[in-house]
């Protein structure tokens, strides 16, 4: 499983994490209380020219962590065509894909592992409701180690249905899929148990 | 504890793969997907607190920067989309669908589609639709009006979640740990 952090290294890939993502709540809160198309397209360039340095490779990526606002973009553009509103339909899209692309380099440019360290440190009060940081990362850790088993799972699953049936698998495989889920569930506890529990 | 903590670790990671699953396009032409039948399943299987804590793990892995949402998105770019009512709804949604399995008195199959109908659709929409009619600066209507092409998937999902979860209890019938 890949992390949507980019391999082409940035300077914005050495700066501390927290930094960052604080930097991004007080820019996502300006971009709210901006309505000018002008401010907010200019707020749009700023943050498409934070990806130069990067080059062509990190712009592609960032490009293509954005594909998923084409619907939307579509929809808000007909629909402002429709009522006229062209101003009002210009400032919510550019206040939408600013927000999502300043996101989203914070995303890119951060490991997992750092990002992790963050998640580790703001927990922290948790622990006095019961959850200690070091639950929290090893319940983070237990899933991603998780998800190719189940992925693979899943497949056989599929491939064992399509040796029996001239059908496509569909939903009759969700039931076997979470059987195991649960089953495997009981085992890793067990694991956790015998090498001297989880807390 | 460790049991509590592998179910919510492990269907935390079947939320994500159910999010590979190929998507079925409905005749309407809209796409839907496994993921949010697997909110619900975490509901009704693991109960109210560890189904939610399951998709609150799932979301943290989203907004770490893992791309486990279906169609391979993720990151913090999804918080700010305009879905992000729906995101917000997800573990809500799952802990009232267990709810409903836990208080309720009704045949499993039968609460499980009751908890997933008002958790996974009523409640998950009376986020997700305030959700994006303030990200598209839209009214609630209108809002209402753009996602009602995936409310029949919706409903199809909450058939399922019914019929597996009535198959699972079937299956390991002192064992679910919604019933428990």
């Amino acid at each position: 499983m890949l992390a949507l952090t980019s391999p082409v290294q940035t300077p914005f890939h050495r700066l501390p994490a927290g930094g960052k993502l604080a930097a991004l709540a007080v820019f996502t809160v300006l971009l709210f209380w901006l309505d000018s198309p002008t401010s907010l397209a200019l707020a749009l360039a700023t943050i498409a020219a934070l990806h130069l340095p990067g080059g062509w490779p990190f712009a592609a990526h960032a490009l293509r962590l954005l594909r998923p606002l084409w619907p939307f973009a579509l929809v808000l553009t007909l629909w402002h065509l429709w009522t006229q509103d062209l101003r009002g339909g210009a400032v919510i899209l550019l206040r939408l894909t600013t927000a999502v692309a300043a996101a989203n380099l914070v995303t890119m440019t951060t490991r997992l592992s750092d990002m992790i360290t963050v998640i580790e440190r703001l927990a922290a009060p948790l622990a006095r409701l019961g959850l200690p940081p070091r639950t929290l990362a090893l319940a983070i850790a237990l899933t991603i180690r998780f998800l190719p088993v189940l992925s693979d799972r899943l497949t056989r699953i599929a491939e064992a249905w399509r040796a029996r049936s001239p059908r496509r698998p569909g939903w009759r495989i969700l039931t076997p899929a979470t059987l195991a889920t649960l089953d495997d569930a009981d085992q890793v506890a067990e694991a956790l148990r015998a090498r001297g529990g989880a807390g | 504890m460790e049991r509590s903590l592998s179910h919510i670790a492990l269907f935390a990671a079947l939320i994500a793969v159910l999010g590979f699953v190929p998507q079925i396009t409905l005749a309407t032409g809209v796409p839907i997907t496994a993921q949010s039948l697997g909110i619900m399943l975490c509901g009704t299987v693991l109960g109210a607190k560890r189904g939610a804590l399951a998709v609150l793990l799932f979301l943290l892995l989203v907004a770490i920067g893992l791309p486990l949402l279906s169609g391979g998105r993720g990151g913090l770019g999804v918080f700010a989309s305009p879905t992000v009512g729906f995101l917000i709804g997800f573990p809500i949604a799952a802990f009232v669908a267990g709810l409903i399995v836990e208080r309720s008195r009704a045949p499993i199959g039968l609460a499980a589609g009751l908890g997933a109908f008002l958790g996974g659709v009523i409640t998950l929409y009376a986020f997700g639709i305030p959700g994006m009619a303030l990200m598209l600066g839209k009214t609630l209507p209108e809002a209402a009006l753009l996602i009602t092409p995936y409310l029949p998937g919706d409903l199809i999902k909450v058939a399922l979640t019914g019929l597996i979860t009535h198959s699972l209890a079937r299956m390991r019938p002192d064992f679910l740990p919604s019933r428990h």
